[in-house]
């Protein structure tokens, strides 16, 4: 399995850029468009909020008509209407950077005619509108041309920009045949020439997939979400009950109640903050994956990423490097280690294979730099001799596989030195590969090749197992070196000799556990594992069949983005928890704020249940109903930010965000109310 | 308030719980049909009751042939009874020629005990006969009991389940239960209250002469066997009038704490019954606390509220002293205090005190622990799946904040266990508040109020709350025993029982089918003390916004006016 690592420093752009001054100015004007009652259908807490407006309004209206007081039946629908408002622009404005970022990529659609095949024997071509390519048919696409669909290279290899969909202006390498052979309509050839077969109907490609996904065209709700609506939902109708009831109750006690304060009372009661945010919260998670260069094909997989338990990850490219570097040269008894290196260094210099330039990197590091003498013939590696080297006049150096280059000096294990059998054995059970090095067919010592484990890898899969997940290592190595292998890199468990058939059993069998699993592949052979997945991330480099069957796609094609995906899943739903528990703690100062100004006139005993002291009963259910509004503003930025996921494990998470969101859903209220109490009562406006 | 008040509340409680362990225990073998001591002698008449009835006792059904199941028992039940209760005076055993009930009363009286409310509208010892108590009331003070503990070994079941289809058969539980655990320990109760002083006798009466020389007849009855399974089924519905505030009922220390103890033990013996089969005994010791403080505090409101200085008497420039009014003397604040909130906390409703005659507080204390949803910790069985109710919804809020969607024991809380969950939350605010709401201003309802003001309200709250909570206590001062009062009250039980109840088991069903998953570091913590302090701040968070608005109009209105009639106190 090849992962082709985009050749960058810098960390591409990405598509999600910050908000600006333009996507707020769409998002006020996308708010307004939004009151439309059928549009909020969806969001029954905002509803019930627009409908109370509309019944303020009118209660307003009459007011005016009867000539009765009007400016606080004016002052609360006002800001009824700016509840709704603000509910509507949290979501537009979360949906605007995906618009924003659509807008760039359809700029990256094909304009220009496309060079159709009409014969492929003489090769002549003719202008065609890329909107009536077909599945199967062969495109050519020259240096300078824009790929015109997605497609599968059959015939030649160019360097291919593809800016346009991942943000990285770097180009790669795209040949037919094997796993990179997979081009992205809208990406341009930067040299070269390939013929491409179109593999996807017209507006159903890579890029008319990801406009719609970071657009939200079918954003659905996830499972989640439907039930906390339901719950929102549920809460709601329990409010229109006590509220409505107080009716009767009132007029038991001789309480003249205002039609008007019990709608206020009623929507400070409801869920409006988790309410009005829910949606936010939801695309939010998407952009943030998007952020990181990762496109969510729905917000259920984003979702299904905070729930997973097990990942399985490749062990190439995404635990360990990829390529055997050398990390030590063990010379045999008698031989200097400056002698060994030497020898060692020319025996590599015409070898320009990853393990060959890391033996090169490692001598130079140690200080020793060569040219090769002049005239120096370079013998390749092959399978047959199993080793490389030069050959300089009489001189010969060589390294290769040990019992190769023991045979060459004409020794065998028995009969060589036993530091250096010891050296070989120590490397091969450590999962390493040994070399031996020859000078002029006398054994010099052993180079220490080894598969190395990225840096900071192990502390993350230490971060993962306090989150609860597993993580598995699939690797094709034989069991010994795995183990080394895995237990280098802290993997919890690990699978050896793997077949992609071994991986798909794997998942199942978790799965069949009650546990979530999530992958990343980019081979055609894995496509079947990541339509299993529950989170299946196809690297955008990968095979179109890969591309296809997984529910994201990462565009920086870097396999370790797995644990970032499922921290973005966590940080979705922790928020949408938070806000959720801010929401229904805050009732509790709203209560204190409104009841006894609702009954304080006909019942004066009740004025002790004031424990604001706020100035007067209107002032009172204004500051609620204020408090209630402004704070769906002031939490937008949360939603849209997410609350920061902490790998601190699952009790301490929980009591601190319970802390913060829920015994602060509660006290901050009181706070806000009085505040806002204070501000209203002083400038006079009840 | 004092030492030994503070400490009899505790140890009461702490006995409670002691006794409470093994009888779930032993509870739990009862539900997983695993063998018993009593088997022996039970076994055979078990298998007799099976073959009798035409009872496959190893088929299990789904949720929805054991909800039908259970409501066609309890229809069946209803109709029996009404018909037992109207035609009384045709019956046998009605040694003091009472007439048959009227049909409003029979309806109320028949639905509030097949639901396990035991509201009485009437004064029983001037209404029932000996045979309608016994046969009627009695035997369904058995059989309501053992469908809730029924339908919480459904729950259990739901839990431990890996993808099922079948939750257990409503047969087998009512027979297991009532056989295995009602009847034998009602037995020991029976005999050992007999040995406490309590009346068992068919005879109608005694007639004594009384010190200024009058002649009085003293109604007697079988007491002790109904005043066991009346505190053991969560029951509550007395043979006097003035319920375990009679002497006959409740006859000393010994026999008040025996009736405390046993009104809870078997509603938390279903919790550890639980933690047993769903092999969550960490989480099932959570909940066992979340009842325990929560009935402790609510116990300790009430004594301090009744033990205060009463402002009224302040007023009067009498003695200053606590307000002793409704309570019996002989136990004082402290056992009144924590036997109103056990039986306003359990569903049970049984009572050796006046709710009614509390401090407003004290009062409002009571009302609010039904309202809460009888889950603290609520009737026989039907506390524990409130409270698992309660726990999945605790579990949503609040457990998305560890980063996964919501899973209690290994159950994904999803959108259909949600929505069935708040069908049944909703079925209290809607009953209670509804029906009080109307009440207050219908002239007719209005008629049945012995007090005007803010504790006349109280009064129709208090009546509605404790037929939707199944509870059957009441805030005496409404006279009850009128068409509105019975048929509405009976409405109000009906709903509490079944529209509550068979969404639970939909949830039970739907709870069943799914995969059970495995706990890892990452998974919502549900035994420690966080999710103790979550599951109590839910539940009062939630009772309390759905009633705050109408107790300021009842108890807290008349506390701070009472407060107010002494400018100075």
């Amino acid at each position: 399995m090849t992962t082709a690592t985009i050749p960058s420093g810098k960390k591409a752009a990405g598509l999600a850029g910050n908000i600006s001054g333009k996507i707020i100015g769409r998002a006020a004007r996308d708010a307004l468009a939004k009151l439309n009652p059928r549009k909020l259908l969806g969001n029954p807490v905002i509803f019930a909020t627009e409908i109370v407006a509309i019944l303020a309004t009118v209660s307003f209206g009459l007011a005016i008509a009867q000539h009765g007081a009007w400016g606080f039946a004016l002052q609360i629908a006002l800001w009824l209407w700016t509840t709704v408002l603000f509910a509507n622009f949290a979501e537009s404005i979360a949906e605007g950077r995906g618009k924003a970022a659509a807008d760039s990529l359809r700029a990256a659609r094909v304009t220009t005619k496309a060079k159709l095949i009409i014969d492929p024997e003489k090769g002549t071509w003719l202008p065609t509108p890329a909107h009536q390519l077909g599945v199967g048919e062969i495109v050519l696409v020259e240096a300078g041309d824009v790929v015109p669909a997605d497609g599968e290279i059959i015939e030649g290899l160019a360097m291919i920009n593809e800016a346009a969909v991942t943000g990285e202006s770097a180009p790669v390498i795209r040949e037919s045949g094997g796993d990179r052979s997979a081009v992205t309509g809208g990406t341009t050839v930067v040299s070269d020439w390939i013929k491409v077969r179109i593999t996807s109907e017209p507006g159903h490609t890579f890029l008319d997939r990801m406009i719609a996904m970071v657009e939200g065209a079918d954003r659905r709700k996830t499972p989640n979400e439907v039930a906390l609506a339901v719950l929102l939902a549920g809460l709601t109708l329990i409010f229109l009950i006590a509220v409505v009831t107080l009716l009767g109750l009132g007029a038991y006690s001789g309480v003249k109640l205002d039609p008007m304060v019990l709608g206020a009372l009623f929507i400070c009661l409801i869920p409006t903050t988790i309410g009005g945010l829910l949606s936010a919260v939801g695309i939010a998670g998407m952009d943030r994956l998007l952020k990181v260069n990762v496109l969510a094909t729905s917000g259920r997989a984003v979702e299904a990423a905070g729930d997973v338990d097990t990942l399985l990850l490749d062990k190439t490219g995404t635990i360990t490097f990829g390529n055997r570097m050398a990390t030590e040269l063990i010379p045999v008894p008698g031989v200097r280690p400056d002698m060994l290196m030497r020898a060692a260094l020319l025996a590599s210099l015409g070898d320009q294979t990853p393990e060959g330039r890391s033996i090169v990197e490692l001598i130079r590091e140690q200080g020793l730099t060569l040219q090769a003498p002049a005239g120096a013939t370079v013998i390749a590696f092959s399978a047959t001799t199993r080793q490389s080297g030069i050959d300089a006049g009489k001189d010969v150096w060589r390294k290769g596989a040990v019992d190769a280059v023991l045979k060459d000096v004409g020794l065998d294990a028995s009969r060589a030195p036993a530091e250096f059998n010891t050296a070989v054995d120590r490397i091969a059970r450590s999962g390493g590969t040994p070399l031996a090095v020859a000078e002029n067919g006398v054994l010099f010592g052993v180079i220490h090749l080894k598969d190395v484990v990225k840096p900071n890898v192990k502390e993350r899969f230490a971060d993962l197992r306090r989150m609860g997940l597993r993580t598995v290592m699939i690797t094709g190595d034989n069991p010994v070196t795995a183990a080394a292998i895995a237990s280098e890199a802290g993997v919890d468990d690990f699978l050896a000799e793997a077949t992609p058939e071994d991986k798909l059993r794997l998942m199942r069998e978790e799965q069949g556990k009650g546990r979530l699993v999530a992958m990343c592949g980019d081979g055609a052979n894995d496509a079947p594992a990541l339509a299993q997945a529950d989170v299946g991330v196809a690297m955008q480099t990968g095979a179109q069949a890969a591309r296809e069957a997984g529910n994201m796609v990462d565009l920086d094609s870097d396999p370790t983005k797995l644990i970032e995906i499922v921290e973005v899943g966590k940080q979705m739903l922790i928020t949408r928890g938070a806000l959720t528990t801010f929401s229904i703690a805050n009732d509790v100062a709203k209560y204190f704020a409104i009841i006894p100004a609702l009954f304080v006139v006909a019942l004066p005993a009740l004025g002790a249940l004031n424990v604001m002291g706020l100035h007067s009963p209107q002032s009172a259910i204004l500051s609620a109903v204020i408090f209630n509004a402004l704070i769906i503003v002031a939490l937008i930025p949360l939603a849209l930010r997410g609350v920061k996921y902490r790998a601190i494990g699952a009790a301490k998470l929980l009591s601190r965000n319970l802390l913060i969101y829920g015994l602060g859903g509660v006290v901050a209220p009181f706070i806000g109310i009085k505040i806002i109490d204070l501000i209203v009562s002083g400038v006079g406006l009840a | 308030m004092n030492l030994p008040g503070w400490a009899e509340i505790a140890l009461t409680l702490a006995i409670t719980v002691a006794v409470a362990w093994p009888l779930g225990l032993y509870l739990a073998r009862v539900w997983n049909g695993e063998s018993t001591w009593l088997d022996a002698v039970l076994k055979p008449v078990e298998r007799l009751v099976y073959a009798g009835c035409g009872v496959k006792p190893d088929k299990g059904q789904t949720w929805l042939s054991y909800a039908l199941s259970f409501l066609a028992f309890s229809a069946a039940s209803f109709v029996v009874l009404y018909l037992i209760l109207r035609f009384q005076d045709l019956l046998p055993l009605n040694p003091q020629g009472f007439a048959g009930m009227t049909p409003h009363l029979a309806f109320n009286t028949a639905v509030s005990f097949v639901t396990n409310t035991n509201w009485q509208s009437y004064v029983p010892e001037t209404t029932v006969s000996t045979f309608s108590q016994m046969a009627g009331l009695t035997s369904h003070n058995f059989l309501s009991a053992a469908a809730g503990i029924a339908l919480a070994a459904v729950m259990a079941r739901a839990f431990a389940a890996n993808r099922a289809n079948t939750l257990g058969d409503f047969w087998v539980d009512l027979t297991r239960i009532s056989l295995y655990i009602l009847l034998p320990i009602s037995l020991v109760l029976a005999l050992a209250f007999v040995g406490l002083g309590m009346p068992q006798t068919l005879l109608g009466h005694v007639d004594a002469t009384t010190v200024e020389g009058g002649k009085q007849a003293i109604a007697l009855f079988p007491v002790a066997s109904q005043e066991a399974i009346k505190q053991l089924g969560t029951n509550g519905g007395g043979i006097f009038n003035a319920n375990s505030a009679h002497p006959f009922e409740n006859p000393n220390a010994i026999t008040n704490l025996i009736e405390i103890v046993i009104m809870n033990a078997l509603s938390l013996a279903c919790v550890v019954a639980f933690g047993r089969t769903v092999l969550a005994r960490r989480e099932a010791r959570a909940i066992v606390a979340v009842m325990v403080i929560l009935v402790a505090a609510g116990a300790s409101v009430i004594y301090a509220a009744e033990s205060q200085v009463a402002p009224a008497l302040y007023a009067a420039h009498t003695t200053p002293g606590a307000n002793m009014e409704g309570k019996e003397v002989r136990f004082g604040a402290p056992s009144t205090a924590v036997w109103a909130a056990t039986t306003t906390g359990a569903s049970d409703g049984g009572v050796n005190g006046m709710h009614d005659s509390f401090m407003p507080l004290g009062g409002g204390m009571a009302m609010f622990l039904i309202q809460l949803g009888e889950i603290i910790p609520g009737g026989v069985g039907s506390g524990l799946y409130g409270m698992l109710v309660m726990a999945l919804i605790a579990v949503f809020v609040a457990g998305l904040m560890v980063g996964r969607t919501p899973e209690y024991l290994g159950k994904k809380v999803e959108s259909r266990e949600i929505k069935l969950a708040m069908l049944s939350v909703l079925i209290l605010p809607l009953a209670i508040l509804g029906f009080t709401s109307v009440a207050a201003v219908l002239p007719v309802a209005l008629k049945g109020l012995a007090n005007p003001g803010a504790h006349g309200l109280s009064e129709i709250l208090y009546a509605y709350s404790s037929a939707t909570g199944n509870n059957g206590s009441a805030f005496a001062g409404l006279t009850a025993n009128t068409p509105w009062w019975n048929t509405t009250l009976g409405i109000a039980m009906l709903l509490g029982r079944f529209a509550y109840a068979i969404p639970v088991l939909a949830i039970a069903g739907s709870l069943a089918a799914k995969p059970k998953l495995a706990a890892t570091t990452g998974t919502f913590p549900t035994d420690g003390p966080l999710f103790i302090g979550l599951l109590i701040g839910v539940i009062l968070i939630m009772g309390g916004l759905q009633f705050f608005p109408a107790l300021a109009l009842g108890p807290i209105v008349e506390h701070f006016q009472a407060l107010q009639m002494v400018p100075k106190f």
